[in-house]
């Protein structure tokens, strides 16, 4: 029912790259929609004064400014709740951002149902699919700090939009950093099973793998914070040399990872697949973590879903 | 505001007008479709900014200072279009790939297709917005080139326009000039039948605009505005400029209905004779 021990604020990991990358990059601006305290682009802000743009409650003109300041060849960063940004701006970011071609990085933190107390309203669990939708758009959903970090790096250094997803819970420190944009991290080796997870439930994936190896059940683990572009060769190995692939995301089961993983395979190597994420509903107010275990992405399920494809392929009665 | 512009000089842009309405109309009919009226009622202002108000020559359009000009109305594309080619830029035939696969020039202007365009719009209400970011950005480059926004009126009835002109007055942005092709008519009718957007000027001035009313047709007042605009240096201008949706073809004028569909052979015809270049239609 609570967050495991050793998290760490994907956020102020997030602003603190922002810092860095403003004192080596001067043309490199930020812009925020009023949550700047929230998406810890305050941290700039008292830095760059000149460079940092609060525009108030304006979210898809956040978008459309940041394009023409991008336009200009600058490296411009948008930040705003993932509800504001790949919600109520997303015709901004399709046309003035994507469409455009501008060199936007929308960072978008509070994505999915971990918002917790501010309810269905402001919990998306639909902006990845939004997002991965839109052709040239970079999306990243990083699973901790360390790759927060590198995620922020990697999309100032790449040109054209991207779309980073932050979590508001601190998260439990499960990766090294070493994040490629293309590349999925192998976080774990197996041969029976692969879990592909992103976000918040990676930690999850890697808890139930490790219980699951404790009987003898060897679960490769893929973090595949990069959505898109995707590294279809890791998972397409993955396919052929584990036959079965559990997909954990705290979002829509219906456009996000899942989806993509279901139909990557079935196209190229038909695996059984299974999708732990939020159904085809909205979210309510509530603890965090509880909300998790309520929408059906509690660990129980996440080992009752591996069992179950182990099952299915002989690995277990 | 001042007298601006010599006769000669007036006469030149009337001259280039002349030559820029009968190819919109020759261009909308090829493609059999687009936006006529509202292409007629932006093409002196679209002339005014081209062949005198902008620096740097459109054709160089990689020049870090040259000024910029944001279509917010993305239909009105022919218009720019044909004043590009009228300009040299384009070349004139190519005027006739409106809409058609593979050309680039798009139903709604692009950037990516076309480099003289500085902003892809369409959709509306985000030019604007667009053009605020890049006033931003010359501001902060310390660069001395302007950006123009040309609106729409229907478009002023869109949350994003009032959000981005709040931006552009908030930062005091005057290398910003807005101008309003206020022809009164959108898709379905008069705007101040649908969503009235009146007292108009009022509300830029609201929102932080040095704020002129001109006849969008007259070119003395059409470029003492701008250069009114030019010496306001406490803010962004505005200019609403009154015009006439279709103008120049009688049967056009104030037609809601000439919004966005492109004339048959017989009405091409009677619109070109009208616009002073009677012959053959281009075919489509």
């Amino acid at each position: 029912m609570s967050a495991p021990p050793k998290s760490e604020s994907l956020r102020d990991a997030y602003g603190q790259t922002l810092v860095e990358l403003g004192e080596a990059d001067p043309n490199l601006v930020v812009l925020d929609a009023d949550l700047s305290g929230s998406t810890r682009t305050v941290l700039f802000g008292q830095k760059f004064p000149d460079r940092f743009f609060n525009v108030g409650v304006m979210e898809p003109t956040m978008m459309t400014i940041a394009s023409g300041l991008a336009l200009g060849g600058r490296t411009v960063f948008a930040s705003t709740f993932a509800v504001f940004a790949a919600g109520q701006a997303y015709n901004a970011v399709r046309q003035s951002v994507c469409y455009n071609h501008a060199n936007v990085k929308i960072v978008a933190t509070h994505g999915g149902l971990l918002v917790g107390g501010d309810g269905g309203t402001h919990q998306i669990v639909e902006d990845i699919g939004l997002m991965r939708g839109l052709p040239g758009m970079t999306v990243i959903v990083p699973a901790d700090a360390p790759t927060t970090r590198a995620a922020t790096r990697a999309v100032a250094a790449r040109e054209g939009p991207a779309y980073v997803r932050l979590t508001r819970e601190n998260l439990p420190v499960v990766t090294d950093g070493a994040f490629e944009v293309g590349k999925a991290a192998e976080l774990r080796s197996g041969s029976d099973l692969t879990i592909v997870a992103v976000g918040a439930l990676l930690a999850r994936g890697l808890e139930v793998a490790e219980d699951l190896a404790k009987v003898g059940l060897s679960v490769r683990v893929l973090d595949f914070a990069s959505v898109k572009p995707f590294d279809e060769p890791a998972l397409l190995r993955a396919a052929r040399e584990t036959g079965a692939i559990l997909v954990l995301e705290e979002h829509s089961v219906l456009t996000g990872v899942g989806a993509l993983v279901a139909s990557a395979t079935s196209e190229n190597y038909p695996v059984p697949v299974r999708r732990v994420g939020v159904p085809d509903v909205f979210g309510e107010s509530g603890d965090p973590w509880a909300l998790l275990d309520r929408y059906g992405m509690s660990k129980e399920r996440v080992r009752n879903e591996a069992w179950e494809l182990l099952r299915l392929r002989g690995k277990v009665q | 505001m001042g007298e601006e512009g010599s006769a000669e000089l007036i006469a030149s842009l009337q001259a280039r007008a002349r030559e820029i309405r009968p190819e919109i109309i020759r261009m909308i009919y090829a493609a059999g479709g687009g936006h006529p009226g509202g292409s007629l009622s932006v093409t002196d202002l679209v002339t005014a900014l081209l062949f005198h108000e902008m620096r740097g020559d459109p054709a160089d359009y990689r020049r870090p200072d040259r000024d910029r000009l944001v279509l917010s109305k993305g239909h009105a594309a022919p218009a720019l279009y044909a004043a590009l080619a009228v300009r040299g830029v384009l070349p004139r035939e190519e005027l006739l790939t409106l809409r058609k696969l593979g050309s680039r020039l798009q139903g709604h202007v692009d950037r990516n297709k076309l480099p003289f365009v500085e902003a892809s719009t369409g959709c509306l209400g985000q030019g604007i917005g667009m053009a605020v970011g890049m006033a931003l950005d010359a501001r902060l480059a310390h660069r001395a080139n302007r950006v123009y926004a040309l609106l729409g009126d229907g478009e002023c009835q869109a949350g994003l326009t009032w959000e981005a002109l709040m931006a552009g007055g908030h930062y005091r942005l005057s290398n910003l000039l807005v101008i309003l092709d206020r022809n009164g008519l959108e898709t379905d009718g008069a705007t101040e039948a649908i969503m009235g957007i009146e007292p108009i000027a009022d509300k830029f001035r609201a929102f932080r605009y040095h704020t002129l009313e001109i006849d969008g047709h007259d070119f003395g007042q059409i470029l003492a505005a701008f250069a009114e605009a030019r010496r306001f240096t406490d803010g962004p201008s505005a200019i609403v400029a009154r015009t006439v949706k279709g103008k120049g073809v009688s049967f056009m004028e104030g037609q809601h209905s000439w919004h966005g569909k492109a004339p048959s052979k017989a009405e091409a015809e009677k619109a070109l004779a009208e616009l002073g270049v009677p012959g053959e239609v281009p075919p489509r």
